[in-house]
């Protein structure tokens, strides 16, 4: 019924649409940045933001400061804002925002796989882990030996179960077949959200479908330049990308033979809503794609607040609030670490 | 009539504090001490001076260059304020700032510990020895550091005391488990080859334990035991897990404990549960211990040889009640500490408030070009002003600073705040004026009237004595007030000639106000006129009727069309004037800026006044009618009232009373108390409140109220105070 969300939206999701778009008002803006990155110590930065909305979550730190803490605390008000959605969401739109944070445990699976592999504590890894993508079950997937293993005594129970169904194998675990995992895991997890969204129909399907092809390309961009001169071979590669977005099929088939960076840009140029990314780049460089891939992301994120009676806000604002605590955690960094200079290397600017 | 009303004694409320905008010349020595002082006089308002002013150069004319320059100081001219040029952390005071949000932090940390600790803090502090900043700095240091230590010690010692807790009750339930299994066992030797194993009935688990058990020493068969302590939420998924890992191959036992265990970090008491796993193999162990990690379950041994367990359980036992003691004593010690902090907590939280508000304020100020003076600038009412200097002058002296704090008026064109000097009766009224609009600076203030028309059109509404008196006892000032005035809607009309007046515009008065004025009297002031004399006699005057009508459709054209006219002839000879001289131009709009805002306007539009003024008289006519039709709520809603008390007296109380049954009249009785209380006082009072609040805002302010000015926010520390509290 698309058209039509105008007249039905407002009875389960007015509210949270509201309450989103208050939260999103909150965002930092670019007078902030501009203050942040003029700062000295993590202690101006702290001062900053408790005239911010993340004042409340710092005020009761003591001094010294340090990153982790400005990042675990603005995380957690992040957290606070899912959890309050989350409970006064209604189905489909609980469902819709249980597909965001899927995202985070495939990523923190994969973070303590890997921890326990490297031999790391669990403890420590735990604290590692996003605390959007927990579940129950979390700690007990040191136990785990192979990715069976790890399926029949951990996953089976989560969310993740059905995305597992490729990667099933006795193979012992190693880096390698852990980020293959991931890849396949997060290819499944965009997949199904994907469909989820078209099944909602409408301006959500619209705007998520729209969202998540950039996401998916961008995955397709980087599985490539990440996997050029591993012995990933090219049916492998070509299995990791997502069966949907722009570049479906016939970018993937190109994207798949790509030998260097210069071959990938070439295949994306083909696609004008890239050209801009690309075009920003120096040939070769592939240093600063993540930053322009992050800008154009920003850039659709934000045009989906310009439409109203849709899910998409949610994702949009979910993913605005983590770019911006990426931001602070880099210009934190760059503080802490003297780096000033390079404080613009990797901020990217909401508003 | 200018003479008289000029002649009237002032009103202060009516008429908004005159302001002056000073500026401040500090000496760095005494400027804290100034501006605390100032604080407590609570009557200057400061300005940020660290916002960048620019001039907005295209407003400002060629010869006020000529002044610019000869008196450089920006606020002569129109500003535009720009984004701050500084973060807030670059100003000069940042670091007293940052160190009083440090000490606001700590002092948050003990009032928090002593609310933990089920303790109260005194609300009236004690007179303690006066403490300066850097003092109860580092007072607060140590008792920071002390309470930081104490608390981590204790929580050690709860841990330690946790464990044994833990191990107590392990040795207890697990013990019990096998020493059960082991009596039972000798004693119903033969029911055991007749057992069903099902894993859910607890005495055929038992025996399936002792006929394991009782095979050989657990570490001959390959069978062994890991026994522990979870908390009970997890036991469903810990169980799952276990089965899972082990492929089944593994018996789980578990029993509650009679004990809630405290969590040292969050101080809750948790819900735990005794469980005792039996597997075989080496494997299945290492599995079992990395799932127990993982579930965050403490594992202890347990020995099966019953007098070592006993002797354990002794040994564990002492070492408790040590423990206990120990602990204690720590929570004591703790206590006391924290008791003698709570004493001074009050007073030292609004000493750091004090001073960070006082920082805050310094931080508005800036440096002069020697840098030994700090300027400031804001805002005092001109009766002020001898109170300031004196306070400025003492703040001298008590520093001993060499030179003396220079105060003095300057001009400015921004317009000044508004400040209403209110008591405690009068202030809610304000409020209530406030809530729709500020009024703009020496604009006639609408509260005045209603202090006496607001409580008046209230009564009216809710009209009933007897509930007057229940709802408010002090009710009777009010009734007091419940005469009847005759015409409600001409003062707010009158009040925009007095504002008119004030701000010295003719054109509004002759051509506006008067044909108002005569429009509505003629139509309802004699409508209120006919009332009363219908009360008097009963007769009626028709001869006025015709004349009455007749003025009013005179005022229509009247209030139509001169003003536009006049304006026109207006600019055509101010256009003239121009030619001549600039200066000349300048005094004149200066002089007639401030009756309407059109007059900004450089080029003059008549047809586009004409329409404005059109509007502008239609509007008063439906307003006039639609105003009237809303006072009829007044006797709407009075009405209302006395009926629905009719109706609850009658057809509830009345008829139950007519029964001559006890528990029917009781049953009425409760139930027209209810409505009484409910409806007729707590919804009615509502809705009276609600329609005499339109009456003000729409119908009374709508007439002359800008209500476009900001209130006086000076900096006071009572005012800090009370919105801490």
């Amino acid at each position: 019924m698309y058209g039509f969300e105008a007249m039905t939206f407002n009875i389960h999701g007015g509210y949270l649409e509201a309450i989103v778009r208050g939260y999103r008002a909150g965002l930092l803006t670019a007078a902030d940045y501009n203050n942040l990155c003029q700062c000295e110590t993590l202690d101006d930065i702290k001062m900053h933001l408790s005239a911010t909305e993340y004042g409340p979550y710092l005020q009761n730190e003591p001094s010294p400061l340090h990153t982790t803490t400005i990042v675990e605390k603005c995380t957690l008000k992040l957290v606070d804002e899912y959890k309050h959605m989350l409970c006064q969401a209604t189905e489909p739109l609980s469902t819709f925002l249980e597909y965001i944070t899927y995202g985070h445990m495939i990523d923190n699976v994969v973070l303590i796989v890997t921890g326990t592999l490297h031999e790391r504590d669990v403890q420590e890894l735990l604290e590692k882990c996003h605390p959007l993508g927990m579940f129950d079950s979390i700690a007990t997937l040191a136990v785990a030996q192979n990715m069976r293993e790890l399926y029949r005594l951990v996953l089976v129970d989560t969310p993740l179960a059905p995305y597992f169904s490729e990667c099933i194998t006795s193979e012992d675990l190693d880096d390698m077949n852990i980020e293959i995992m991931r890849n396949t895991l997060y290819k499944a997890y965009l997949e199904d959200f994907y469909k989820f969204c078209q099944k909602l129909g409408g301006a959500t399907a619209e705007i998520m479908s729209d969202l998540l092809a950039f996401e998916a390309d961008r995955r397709a961009v980087n599985i490539t330049i990440n996997s050029i001169g591993t012995e990933l071979t090219r049916d492998d590669r070509r299995k990791l990308y997502s069966n949907f977005g722009l570049l479906y099929p016939y970018g993937h088939e190109e994207l798949a033979v790509c030998e260097d960076i210069d071959q990938v840009r070439g295949v994306m140029e083909k696609y004008p809503p890239y050209q801009s990314i690309f075009s920003k780049l120096s040939y070769g460089e592939s240093q600063m794609l993540d930053k322009a891939f992050y800008e154009e992301e920003v850039k659709r994120l934000c045009l989906a607040f310009e439409q109203q009676f849709h899910y998409g806000v949610f994702f949009a604002y979910m993913r605005l609030r983590e770019q911006e605590i990426r931001n602070l955690m880099w210009i934190s960094e760059c503080v802490a670490q003297n780096q000033k200079s390079r404080v613009h290397d990797s901020v990217v600017f909401i508003f | 009539m200018d003479r008289f009303i000029d002649d009237l004694p002032p009103m202060d409320l009516m008429r908004s504090e005159k302001m002056m905008f000073v500026q401040l010349i500090i000496p760095v020595e005494s400027a804290q001490r100034a501006v605390s002082y100032l604080g407590e006089l609570g009557l200057l308002q400061f300005r940020d001076l660290w916002l960048r002013y620019e001039r907005c150069r295209f407003q400002v004319k060629e010869q006020d260059f000529v002044v610019a320059f000869n008196y450089i100081h920006y606020d002569v001219f129109p500003l535009l304020q720009l984004n701050s040029d500084k973060s807030p952390f670059q100003r000069t005071f940042v670091n007293q700032v940052k160190r009083c949000g440090e000490m606001s932090r700590k002092l948050r940390f003990f009032k928090e510990q002593i609310n933990k600790a089920g303790l109260q803090s005194s609300v009236h502090p004690v007179s303690g020895p006066d403490l300066d900043l850097e003092e109860l700095e580092i007072q607060l240091a140590e008792h920071e550091h002390e309470l930081i230590e104490t608390n981590s010690n204790s929580e050690k010692l709860r841990q330690t005391y946790n464990e044994l807790l833990e191990f107590k009750m392990v040795l207890q339930k697990a013990g019990g488990f096998l020493v059960s299994s082991n009596g039972h066992a000798v004693a119903e030797e033969t029911e055991l080859s007749e057992n069903v194993y099902s894993m859910n009935d607890y005495a055929d688990t038992a025996s399936l334990l002792e006929q394991d058990i009782r095979a050989g020493p657990s570490n001959q068969s390959g069978l062994r035991f890991i026994s522990g302590i979870i908390c009970k939420s997890k036991v469903l998924r810990f169980e799952r897990m276990l089965f899972r890992a082990t492929r089944g191959n593994m018996l789980f036992n578990q029993a509650p404990a009679d004990e809630e265990i405290m969590d040292p970090v969050t101080a809750e008491m948790v819900e735990k549960t005794i469980f005792v796993v039996f597997f075989s193999g080496e494997q299945a162990r290492t599995k079992i211990l990395k799932i127990c990690e993982a579930f965050g379950a403490n594992c202890y041994p347990v020995s099966e040889d019953l007098t070592k367990q006993r002797q354990i359980i002794r040994e564990v036992l002492s070492r408790l009640s040590e423990l206990e003691a120990t602990l204690d004593a720590g929570i004591r010690h703790r206590n006391k500490a924290l008791t003698s902090i709570g004493f001074h907590l009050t007073k030292w939280m609004n000493m750091v408030r004090r001073e960070k508000a006082v920082y805050d304020t310094l931080n508005m100020l800036n440096f002069d070009v020697t840098k030994k003076c700090l300027v400031g600038e804001g805002w005092c009412p001109i009766f002020a002003k001898a109170q300031i200097q004196e306070v400025l002058q003492r703040a001298t002296f008590d520093s001993n600073s060499q030179v003396g704090t220079i105060f003095h008026v300057m001009d400015s064109m921004e317009s000044p705040p508004t400040y209403f000097r209110t008591n405690r009766f009068t202030n809610a009224f304000q409020e209530i004026v406030d809530a729709y609009g500020v009024a703009r600076y020496q604009e006639a203030n609408p509260a005045v009237y209603a202090v006496i028309t607001f409580p008046f059109l209230f009564a009216v509404m809710f009209g009933d004595w007897g509930h007057g008196i229940c709802l408010l006892l002090g009710a009777l000032v009010l009734i007091a007030q419940e005469r009847k005035l005759s015409n409600q809607m001409n003062l707010g009309i009158i009040l925009s000639y007095f504002d008119a007046r004030f701000f010295g515009s003719s054109l509004d008065i002759r051509y506006q106000f008067v044909p108002q004025l005569i429009f509505l009297n003629s139509l309802f002031g004699y409508l209120s006129l006919l009332i009363i004399i219908k009360w008097c006699t009963g007769s009626q005057a028709d001869l006025y009727h015709i004349l009455l009508l007749l003025l009013a459709t005179v005022a229509v054209p009247w209030m139509l069309f001169p003003k536009p006219f006049i304006l026109r002839k207006l600019h055509t000879e101010r256009f003239q004037g121009r030619t001549y001289g600039i200066l000349g131009t300048s005094e004149m709009d200066l002089e007639v800026e401030p009756d309407s805002a059109r007059q900004h306007h450089e080029d003059f539009n008549f047809s586009e006044i004409f329409v404005h003024q059109m509007i502008h008289s239609i509007e008063f006519v439906l307003g006039a009618v639609s105003n009237t039709a809303s006072y009829l709520r007044l006797w709407a809603l009075s009405l209302a009232h006395s009926e629905l008390s009719t109706v609850f007296y009658e057809k509830v109380l009345l008829l139950a009373w007519g029964y001559d049954n006890l528990v029917i009249r009781l049953v009425g009785l409760a139930v027209f108390a209810f409505a009484t209380a409910f409806i007729l006082l707590m919804m009615e009072t509502l809705s009276a409140f609600l329609h005499a609040l339109r009456l003000h805002w729409v119908e009374f302010q709508n007439k002359f109220y800008h209500g476009d000015g900001y209130k006086f926010r000076p900096f006071s520390f009572a005012l800090i105070n009370d919105e801490e509290d």
